[in-house]
């Protein structure tokens, strides 16, 4: 198997690497398709996809990708009970206008879901609303407050209390380190809440 | 060959067709159509474009829409110079979305039609004139079953693809609930799981504007002077439905025609009036008033969601290995996206493998057969991943 391509956003190079070969996997706010052709050319997945903009959800198509135009939050209602082995949202859930009914979806359809999200809870974030006294942006959350698309903030701390509240299990949580300049990440495992840039959650549902 | 075609075969044109007839059901075989009635024999007029492969298995089935015919692509060899290729030639030839350097494409002319397959124009064996108001009622699944026939004909019991748009779109759907084993990929385009009450309006006025024509006589009118009236303005109303109010406002806003002030009369004063009535003098040329009767009935009684068993219905998809590439036009309000996304639901619902877009597109319902690379890129990508796996 060849290694995850650097080209790819990082933490899709994360996600990627933990998805077992074979897997039937549905990537949520697809894009152009990047992390679901790796998936089948170097795993064997099943992939499909959803994406909104028409133009990436038909170059998906058009490079043989299995991908569905729409609304996520729609698109998951009707696909059958754990049709998926991965259902994966990277870097969404802070836009999502009902995470909660979202990620419930997500836990329907697939065996596991993983979950990636801008780390609300960096000590750069933390400084700059006790020492500016402003909304704080960043590198992964640009935005300003009146044209930002991400409407929730969530650090690493939020979600673990969130899944232990719904019942969701905490598979595999891995808090990644990206360097902006370079494009370069890294797996952190020491004081992950405040340093991490993303959290990527893998999550089962408890029976 | 004459000089104009020679230039139009480059790389690209699928090239030259000619039109085969298939018969079968000769009495006592006929075909039981759906409603019961019999009927035989069956002559079915196709064309096809490429090669079959040794193995059979890269035939694609191409479904054409109600007034559609067998020519898809290229041209005839008589063709005169300045001959227009055949409706889907953007789609159809080397390296294009179904490439026939890969691809054995397969055309046949629907049953009820009237470009060389049997149907309300075509001579009743029996009394040896045209079937007129004889003709049984037929459906979309008799219309299936035909190509079926001519499949087995052809020796191909496995089809690469069925593509289709409009009521080529609900053949399409037709042959996954029939045939699933025998469909390796599944193209509607521009479709419906059924007609919605407006669709089935404007075919009633389509309808009526033939029956309210005295010429038509009761759908006998074969010895006579045909209803060309009735049957020009029922080309007038479905080329309304087919086109979308950006594309008429683009295309002809209030334009006048030849004139610099409105006439205060029922002559001609817009644009769009003389475009309507240019289409339907000439469409009553190439087709037969019964042939349109038949058939929008029979797109009206299309319906994938509800039937009486043991008809299949797309409930019964349920583990069939048939891959879905479903397209839909953002101004098409004939089949508008919702309903590309309600037969997009129900496949996803019975677990299959669906692939969906819509295409940005002003021009109404009639874009699918407008050349535009982004269909052919969407359906060539496609195929390739079918091939794959």
């Amino acid at each position: 198997m060849s290694a995850v391509p650097d080209t790819m956003r990082f933490d899709l190079r994360v996600i990627a690497s933990k998805i077992e070969p074979g897997s039937r996997v549905l990537d949520l706010g697809c894009g152009s398709g990047d992390l679901l052709a790796w998936l089948a050319e170097n795993k064997q997945v099943i992939g499909s996809g959803v994406e909104q903009d028409k133009t990436k959800a038909a170059l998906c198509i058009s490079r043989g990708l299995s991908v569905v135009q729409g609304d996520m939050n729609e698109e998951v209602d009707d696909y059958p009970d754990k049709c998926f082995d991965y259902v994966i949202l990277s870097q969404t859930l802070q836009q999502v206008w009902e995470p909660a009914r979202l990620l419930y979806s997500l836990s329907r359809i697939g065996r596991r879901f993983i979950v990636s999200f801008p780390n609300f809870g960096h000590y750069s974030i933390r400084l700059q609303l006790l020492l500016k006294g402003m909304a704080p942006k960043s590198e992964e959350l640009p935005y300003n407050w009146y044209d930002t698309p991400n409407i929730r903030v969530i650090t690493l701390k939020d979600f673990r209390r969130f899944a232990r509240d719904v019942g969701y299990r905490i598979v595999d949580e891995i808090a990644v380190k990206t360097d902006a300049d370079t494009g370069s990440g890294s797996v952190i495992s020491r004081w992950t809440d405040l340093r991490a840039s993303y959290g990527i959650f893998i999550i089962e549902k408890q029976t | 060959m004459n000089q104009t075609i020679e230039t139009h075969l480059q790389v690209g044109s699928a090239g030259t067709s000619e039109k085969k007839l298939f018969t079968f059901g000769e009495p006592p075989g006929e075909l039981t159509l759906e409603s019961g009635a019999r009927l035989g024999p069956i002559t079915i007029a196709y064309e096809t474009w490429g090669e079959l492969s040794p193995a059979r298995d890269n035939a694609v089935l191409v479904a054409h829409a109600f007034s559609g015919d067998s020519h898809a692509a290229g041209y005839y060899k008589d063709d005169p110079p300045g001959a227009k290729p055949g409706w889907w030639d953007s789609l159809i030839g080397p390296g294009k979305g179904l490439d026939t350097d890969r691809c054995f494409v397969i055309c046949a002319n629907i049953l009820g039609g009237c470009s060389g397959s049997t149907g309300p124009s075509s001579i009743n064996p029996r009394t040896g004139r045209p079937y007129g108001p004889d003709f049984p009622m037929m459906t979309i699944g008799d219309i299936v079953e035909t190509q079926k026939a001519l499949l087995d004909h052809l020796g191909i019991s496995s089809l690469l693809a069925v593509i289709g748009g409009s009521v080529g779109g609900m053949q399409v759907l037709e042959w996954c609930v029939r045939y699933p084993e025998m469909v390796r990929a599944a193209i509607p385009v521009a479709t419906t799981m059924r007609h919605s009450a407006l669709a089935i309006a404007f075919n009633e006025v389509a309808r009526q504007s033939i029956m309210a024509d005295p010429l038509w006589n009761r759908g006998n009118y074969y010895d006579s002077e045909p209803p060309h009236l009735g049957l020009a303005v029922a080309r007038m109303i479905g080329h309304v439905t087919y086109l979308s109010d950006e594309a008429l406002r683009r295309k002809f806003g209030r334009r006048l025609q030849d004139r610099e002030r409105v006439g205060y009369g029922f002559d001609v004063d817009f644009q769009v009036e003389s475009y309507l009535r240019h289409q339907g003098s000439k469409f009553v040329h190439r087709f037969d008033a019964n042939s349109l009767l038949y058939i929008t009935k029979a797109a009206d009684y299309f319906d994938l969601v509800e039937r009486r068993p043991p008809a299949r219905s797309i409930r019964d998809l349920t583990g069939a290995a048939t891959r879905f590439l479903v397209i839909s036009y953002t101004s098409d309000w004939l089949y508008p996206t919702y309903q590309a996304r309600e037969l997009v639901k129900a496949l996803k619902r019975v677990g299959l493998n669906v692939s969906f877009c819509e295409i940005e597109a002003d021009c109404g319902h009639d874009a699918f057969l407008i050349p535009d690379k982004r269909l052919g890129s969407l359906v060539g990508g496609f195929l390739d991943n079918v091939r794959r796996s």
